[in-house]
C-alpha cells in the first residue's frame, strides 16, 4: 500500500520500522502475557468450575460447568452433608494451629535473634550455626521418627504436635529474617536504654519488639502459611476425628472411592481463600522479607 | 537526610564509645558488671535450645537409630519399587529444579518490563504460590482424569482427539506431576530471582551498552554474571527442598500406577506407615543422604558467607 511511496523518505520509513517493531513488540508481550495467564489460572480455574458444578453433572464431562450454581459451596458451609459435617470444626482446628505456630514462631524468633544480634554471647555461632542446620533439613525426611518421638512425648493426636513440628521448621527462618532486619536498628539505641538502667528484658519489650514490627509481620504470615500448607505431619499426627483439619479431611475424599467432588472442591477453595487474603494484604512486607535472605547472596 | 560533619562526627564518637564498652565487657567477663547479661542471654535462648533439643536433635538421633540396621537397606535395595523411586528422584532433581529455576530466570526478566499490564500479571502469576499445596494438587489430579478431567475434555473439543488417561502411565504420571510442581514453585522463584534483578544498578548497564553490551549480551555479560551466586543457592535449596517434597506426588499421581511414581519421600512414608516398617522406611530417607549431606555442607558454607558480606 502506502509502504513503497513512504519508503522513499528514510527518515520517515525508520520511524515506520519503529512503529513495525513496536507493534510486534507488543503482540508478542500480550501473546506472553496470556499464556501465563492461562497456565497460572488453568488449575485453579478447575477448582472452581468443580465446585460450582451440580452433583449430578460432575461427570458430565464438560469445559464449563453447564449449569453453574453456589449449592456446593453453600452445602459445605452449613456442613448439610455427611462428608462436611464437620467443616466448621476442621476449619477451627486449621486455625488454632496456624495462629498458635504464628504466635509461637514470633516469640522464639525474636528472643533468639535479640541474643544472637544485640548481646555479646560466646557461643551464639553455635545457635545460629543450630538454626542454619534445621533450616536444611527436608521436613518430609523427620516425619517417621517424628511419629514416635510425638508418642513419648504423649503429644500425639494433639494439636500440639503439629504446632510443634510447623514451629520447628518455621524458627529457623524466623531468626535468619530477625537478625537481618535488626542489624538495622541501631545498638546505641540499646546503649542508651542501658545507661538508664534498663534491663535486657525490657530492651528487649520497650525497643527491639517495636522496632521490629515490620518484619514480625512477614514472619508472622509466613509461619502462619506454612502451617496452612501442611499435610503430611497433620495426616500422621491427627488420628481421630476431633482433632482432624481441613487438609487432612481433603486428602480423606480423594482417597474415598464415593467422593462428592463438587463438595471437595468447594472445600478447597474456602480453604484456599485465607491465605490469598494474607498475602495480598501484606504482599509488601512478604516480598521484602522473602527476598532479603536472597538478593545479596 | 542530610548528614552534617556534626552528625557524623557523633555518630562516630557514639561508636567509638560503644566499642570501648565492648572491650570492658569481654575484659571483665563473666564475673564483671555484666555478667548478668550472660544469665539473661541464656535465659533468652533457653525457648529455641528446647525446641532445637526437643523436636530437632532427638528426632535426627531417633531417625538415625531407626537406620542404622543393614538387614532394611538388604531389603530396600532388593525391591523393584526403589529402583524406580531413585530414578524418578533423580528425574525430579535433574530436570524438575533446573527447568523451573531457569524458567523463573527467564520470567523475572519479563516482569521486569514497567507497564501496567505486566505488573498486573505479577499479581495473577503468584497465585499459585500463595494458594495452599493440597487444593491445587487435588485440582490437577482431577484434571488429569482420563475420563473427565479437564485436559481431555479440552483435548476433545478442540481438536476431537482422545486424550490418553494421563495417570495410568508412569512417564506420563511422572511428567504431570513435574508440570505441578513447576507450576506450584515457579512463582517464588520468580519473585526471588525479579528481587535481585531490582538489586543491579541501572547504571551498570548504562555502561555496559556503551561498551556495546546490548540485546541477549546485556544478559549474558551483565545480569548473569550477577545473579551467578543467588542463582547456584537457590538451586542448592531448590534441590533440597525437592528432596523433600512429599504433597506433589502424593496428591497428583499417588505413586501410582503401580507404585511406578513414587519418590523418595513418599517411597519412606509408604514403607513406613502403609507397609508398616518404619526401619525399612527410614532406611528409604537415609539413602538420600549421600546426594543430601554434600548439598547441605556447599549451601551452609555459602549461606554463611553471604551472610557476613551483608
Amino acid at each position: 500500500m502506502s509502504a513503497t511511496t513512504a519508503g522513499r523518505l528514510p527518515r520517515r520509513r525508520s520511524r515506520r520500522r519503529r512503529t513495525w517493531r513496536r507493534a510486534i513488540g507488543l503482540a508478542a508481550e500480550t501473546i506472553a502475557c496470556l499464556l501465563i495467564l492461562v497456565w497460572t489460572l488453568t488449575p485453579l480455574y478447575t477448582m472452581v468450575s468443580v465446585a460450582l458444578e451440580q452433583n449430578d453433572s460432575i461427570f458430565s464431562g464438560d469445559v464449563w460447568p453447564a449449569h453453574p450454581t453456589l449449592a456446593g459451596f453453600w452445602t459445605v458451609l452449613t456442613e448439610n452433608y455427611w462428608y462436611v459435617a464437620r467443616f466448621w470444626h476442621e476449619m477451627g482446628n486449621s486455625l488454632i494451629i496456624g495462629l498458635v505456630t504464628a504466635v509461637l514462631t514470633l516469640a522464639i524468633g525474636t528472643l533468639t535473634s535479640f541474643v544472637l544480634g544485640r548481646m555479646k554471647l560466646r557461643f551464639s555461632w553455635l545457635v545460629s550455626n543450630a538454626a542454619l542446620m534445621t533450616y536444611v533439613i527436608p521436613m518430609s525426611f523427620l516425619a517417621i521418627p517424628f511419629y514416635r518421638v510425638m508418642q513419648n512425648y504423649g503429644l500425639s493426636n494433639t494439636l500440639w504436635a503439629v504446632i510443634f513440628v510447623e514451629v520447628t521448621f518455621a524458627t529457623p527462618y524466623a531468626i535468619f529474617i530477625f537478625q537481618q532486619y535488626g542489624a538495622s536498628i541501631p545498638i546505641e539505641l540499646d546503649e542508651a536504654a542501658r545507661i538508664d538502667g534498663a534491663s535486657p528484658w525490657a530492651i528487649y519489650r520497650r525497643v527491639y519488639l517495636p522496632l521490629m514490627k515490620p518484619a514480625m509481620v512477614a514472619v508472622g504470615t509466613y509461619a502462619l502459611l506454612l502451617a496452612w500448607n501442611e499435610y503430611l505431619y497433620m495426616f500422621l499426627l491427627l488420628s481421630s476425628p476431633d482433632k482432624m483439619t481441613v487438609p487432612v479431611a481433603l486428602g480423606q475424599f480423594l482417597n474415598s472411592d464415593e467422593a462428592p467432588w463438587n463438595l471437595m472442591m468447594a472445600t478447597a477453595v474456602i480453604y484456599a481463600l485465607p491465605p490469598i487474603v494474607i498475602y495480598y494484604a501484606f504482599r509488601k512486607h512478604m516480598s521484602a522479607g522473602l527476598t532479603m535472605g536472597g538478593v545479596k547472596g | 537526610m542530610d548528614a552534617t560533619p556534626l552528625d557524623t562526627a557523633t555518630a562516630a564518637l557514639a561508636r567509638g564509645r560503644a566499642r570501648l564498652r565492648g572491650v570492658g565487657r569481654w575484659r571483665f567477663g563473666r564475673g564483671g558488671p555484666h555478667g548478668s547479661d550472660t544469665g539473661w542471654a541464656l535465659a533468652f535462648l533457653i525457648p529455641y535450645a528446647a525446641v532445637f533439643v526437643l523436636f530437632v536433635v532427638y528426632p535426627v538421633l531417633y531417625g538415625l537409630w531407626l537406620g542404622h540396621a543393614p538387614s532394611s537397606y538388604r531389603q530396600l535395595f532388593a525391591d523393584p519399587v526403589y529402583l524406580k523411586t531413585v530414578v524418578n528422584t533423580l528425574i525430579y532433581l535433574a530436570i524438575g529444579v533446573n527447568l523451573h529455576l531457569f524458567g523463573a530466570l527467564m520470567l523475572s526478566g519479563f516482569f521486569m518490563r514497567k507497564n501496567w499490564r505486566v505488573r498486573s500479571l505479577l499479581l495473577v502469576y503468584i497465585l499459585p504460590w500463595a494458594v495452599p499445596a493440597i487444593p491445587t494438587f487435588i485440582a490437577f489430579h482431577w484434571m488429569l482424569n482420563g475420563e473427565w478431567g479437564l485436559i481431555n475434555n479440552v483435548l476433545y473439543d478442540v481438536a476431537n482427539i482422545n486424550g490418553p488417561s494421563w495417570l495410568n502411565y508412569r512417564w506420563l504420571a511422572l511428567g504431570s506431576s513435574l508440570v505441578a510442581y513447576i507450576w506450584k514453585w515457579m512463582p517464588f522463584w520468580t519473585v526471588i530471582f525479579l528481587a535481585g534483578r531490582m538489586a543491579i544498578p541501572q547504571e551498570l548497564y548504562e555502561s555496559a551498552a556503551i561498551d556495546g553490551a546490548v540485546g541477549y549480551k546485556r544478559f549474558t555479560l551483565v545480569t548473569f554474571p550477577l545473579l551467578a551466586n543467588l542463582y547456584l543457592i537457590c538451586t542448592l535449596l531448590s534441590t533440597i527442598w525437592t528432596l523433600g517434597d512429599f504433597n506433589t506426588i502424593y496428591f497428583v499421581t499417588g505413586g501410582g500406577p503401580a507404585l511406578s511414581t513414587h519418590v523418595l519421600a513418599t517411597l519412606g512414608i509408604r514403607d513406613a506407615f502403609e507397609v508398616d516398617n518404619p526401619q525399612l522406611g527410614m532406611a528409604a530417607v537415609m539413602s538420600a543422604l549421600p546426594l543430601l549431606i554434600p548439598l547441605v555442607i556447599v549451601l551452609m558454607r555459602k549461606l554463611a558467607k553471604s551472610q557476613v558480606q551483608l
